[in-house]
Order: structure tokens, then sequence, then C-alpha cells
């Protein structure tokens, strides 16, 4: 059960993810920190859901409590050349 | 970089999104729709079924026609779609940053209606990485945007109406569903979906779950086990299922990470899938010129979508003068009288209350706020 993989971009195990929490992260940013669970390509978009229910099961917070991991620009992968750059393929 | 003005941007050309253009754009505001995807419409083309509800809204027509109607009131509106355009990022003056055709824009619009739309719970279980193993939203668009075919022996776990609806197409598109498995003790959708799939023959599994998925490098066995009243696992009550496909129904939730941007605020409400932006009778959020509508408000339909969509583009129209007072109210109060017979009877009733208890949320906050800065 433990070898489940929550966050299929970093594969990152629930086991780790628990030991996370164990570790004393309390937030989905905490477990991100710990482990990079919701680093990956998707940004979290797969595992948010699952890591903030791991987090209410293994604390006892309240599920209204536990935020989704924080929102950065940008929301989905963007290249770097399309802000620019001498080798910038905006035109392509 | 390019700065692009407009009166007022809706990110998502959905069935909220596309409606909120059209209202606001027929009132005389320069209206600007910015989506990712290539084709407009969001859900409503793939929705080959006829919906439900009153006459109002078109029940027994199905999505797609709904869908292809809606494009052309907002292409007579003269709204501007822009396709295949990405909205990375919000700031907190509303400015969006844009890709398009990649390049870097920045819209600078007076009021943002925000429609994202949702995306699809994921579940976690051994195999469950394995390819084979998706959404049934996924599998939906695959069967009847893209006209491919996922797979030839499906299993589908969730009976919600996302879940039958999809066993229900996957059949007429070729696949055979071997099994709809469901966790709680009875079916979540419709009575008339669910009719169809008895109807076709699918076995179906109350009170079970999938244990575990297998195979070489992609799924060939799923194995499932009924589960108790507290959803634990009950040994011996395995079965297995030769199958190349999982289709996951497993519900939704919404796609609010620009409105986290905003700082405006959230409440939560289950319901609706997790955290969801407060919002007023006009849709608009606790950051003002900052409006909402559709699925990202909360996980709801289609229908009422297109409502959220109207009532969103009316508040905005009339925030920036486009609309007189008087005549922002009449049709507010159309569209909200339109929105409760949605949210009525024996599957609205729930969401008729979620959404009072949102609203209350911005009631009471603005109380607040108020009687913070006497």
């Amino acid at each position: 059960m433990d070898d489940i993989i929550i966050c299929r971009c970093r594969e990152v195990t629930r086991s780790e993810i628990i030991a996370a929490i164990r570790d004393g992260a309390v937030t989905v940013d905490g477990v991100k920190r710990r482990t990079h669970a919701g680093m990956g390509l998707c940004q979290g978009k797969t595992c948010g859901r699952l890591i903030e229910r791991l987090i209410a099961q293994e604390t006892g917070i309240n599920p209204a409590e536990i935020r989704p991991q924080k929102s950065r620009m940008p929301v989905r992968p963007v290249r770097i050349s399309s802000f620019g750059g001498e080798n910038s393929d905006a035109e392509q | 970089m390019e700065v692009y003005r407009t009166d007022i941007a809706v990110v998502g050309a959905g069935s909220a999104g596309l409606s909120a253009a059209y209202q606001a754009a027929g009132a005389g505001a320069k209206v600007l729709v910015i989506d990712e995807n290539r084709l407009p419409g969001g859900q409503l083309f793939k929705q080959i079924h006829k919906f439900f509800g009153s006459r109002a809204h078109r029940a027994g027509t199905r999505g797609y026609m709904i869908g292809r109607e809606l494009l052309e009131n907002v292409t007579a509106s003269g709204a501007e779609v822009w396709l295949d355009s990405l909205v990375y990022g919000m700031q907190k003056d509303l400015s969006l940053g844009v890709i398009r055709n990649g390049k870097h824009i920045v819209v600078k619009a007076d009021a943002v209606i925000v429609a994202a739309g949702a995306k699809e719970n994921y579940m976690a279980f051994p195999g469950s990485t394995l390819p084979g193993v998706m959404g049934a939203g996924a599998a939906q668009t695959m069967i009847n945007v893209n006209r491919v075919l996922p797979g030839e022996r499906v299993l589908m776990l969730g009976s919600g109406n996302v879940g039958l609806i999809v066993s229900y197409q996957l059949m007429q598109a070729g696949a055979e569903v071997v099994a709809l498995v469901e966790g709680a003790p009875k079916i979540g959708g419709y009575g008339v979906h669910a009719g169809k799939i008895r109807r076709a023959g699918v076995p179906i599994y109350l009170s079970h779950t999938i244990k575990s998925v297998t195979g070489n490098g992609r799924v060939e066995k799923v194995e499932i086990v009924g589960v108790d009243a507290r959803w634990q696992q009950i040994p011996g009550t395995e079965k297995t299922f030769e199958a190349d496909t999982v289709c996951l129904a497993v519900g939704l939730n919404p796609m609010t990470e620009l409105l986290w941007m905003s700082g405006c605020e959230f409440c939560f409400i289950p319901a609706f899938g997790g955290h969801v932006p407060l919002h007023d009778a006009s849709m608009e959020t606790t950051v003002k010129g900052l409006y909402v509508a559709g699925d990202v408000t909360g996980v709801e339909e289609a229908s009422s979508a297109m409502e959220e969509g109207n009532l969103a583009g009316i508040g905005a129209a009339r925030a920036l003068g486009f609309l007189s007072e008087e005549e922002a109210k009449r049709k507010l109060a159309e569209t909200a009288e339109r929105l409760r017979t949605l949210r009525s009877g024996m599957f609205g009733e729930g969401r008729r209350k979620a959404k009072e208890q949102q609203l209350e949320a911005m009631e009471q906050y603005r109380a607040g706020t108020a009687e913070s800065m006497i």
C-alpha cells in the first residue's frame, strides 16, 4: 500500500509523503519542499488533492483549513523564449 | 512587450465563458475571450447526448448543438476569440499574461471574467500510473472530439453522470465496458443514464473499488474488491477482469490557480469540489472587477455554467456602464430565476444549498469588511 505513487511527475510515493507529514509538514507547500511532490510538469494539478487528503488523514486538520499549494506563474509549462531573448523563436 | 487593451477579458471559451462574452459584447462592451484549446466550446462539443432540464435550457437538445448556437451568438455579438492562447498568469491589477503564437502579450482589461472550468480528480492505487489508466473525461475527449478509441476493454470506476455517460459513449464508439465499479452502495448519476448501462448488460459492482491494476508496461488486469460502509476493503471479495483501459470518473475540482493569484477570498464546499471563490449574485469576487462563472465557482453542469456566464457578463457590463442599473437588474433577476429551476429537484437541491452557502459567505465577508472600515 505504501509504495503507491502519488506525484507521478516526480515519482513521489505515499510513504515518502507520509514521512514528510510526520516530519512536520502540515501544508501542501510543506510536503512539496520536503519531497518535491507537485514540482513536476503538471505542477501538482494531479497529486495536490491527494496530498491535501493525506495531510487531513494524518494530522486531523480540518480539510477546509488545508489550502492548495501556492499558485505561481506560469500555470502551464511555457517556453522561456516566449518572453524574449536572443534565440527567441517567437516567429515560429 | 505587446499590450492589448479591452473592456472585458474572459478566460475560457467554454459554456460559461462564451455566455459571458455574448452578454457583455451584446451590451456594447469590447470583449476578448482567451482559451488555451484549439477549438472553442469547452466541454460542450464532447456532449453528444441530449441535455435535461427545462425548455428554457434546451432539454432534449444534444450538447454540441447547444455549443454551435452559443458560438454563433458570440460571433454575432462582436466579441473577439483567441484560441490556442494560454493565460499563464494574472497580476493583482487583473492584467493577464498571455502566450499566443509563441508571443508574449499582456492583456489589460477593466473587468476580467474567469471561466476556467474544472479538472478531473485522480486516484492512486497500485498500478495507477500504468498507461491505459486515464480520466473518464479524457477518454470522452478521445472518442468524441478526436475519434480515437482509447482501448477495447474498459473498466469504469465511478457511477456519477460522467461515469455513466462516458461508459455508454465508449460502447457506442466500439469498446466493451467490462464492468462499472462504484464505491458507494448506490448509483450516483441519473436513473435514465444508469438504465442504458444496465440494459446493455454491463455488470455493475456497487460498494466496490479498484484494488490494483497490473500489466507488463500497460493495463492488462484489474482487480476490484468490496468495501464496507467505512470504505475499508473486505478481504476475500476480490474479482479480476481482463481490460486494457481503466477510466476514473471520481469527480472534478475547480481550476482556481489564476484566482488564487488574484488574492480573492475562498470558502470550502466539498459538494462543489473543494475551495471555491466567494462571489455575489452578479458573480463578482472579493476582488473588484474580477468575476467568475461556471465550474471554477463550484463543479455543476453545462446549463448552470451558461447561466452563471450570463450573470457575470451582465454584471461586468453593468459595472462598466454598458447596461443601465434598471436593465441589468431585470436581466440578472430573469437569469437567477432560470438558475433556480436548474438547482431544484432531487439532484439540484444539494447544489442549491451549496450555492446559497457560498453567496452567504460573500455577504458575511462584505459586511465584515464594511464593519472594519467604520
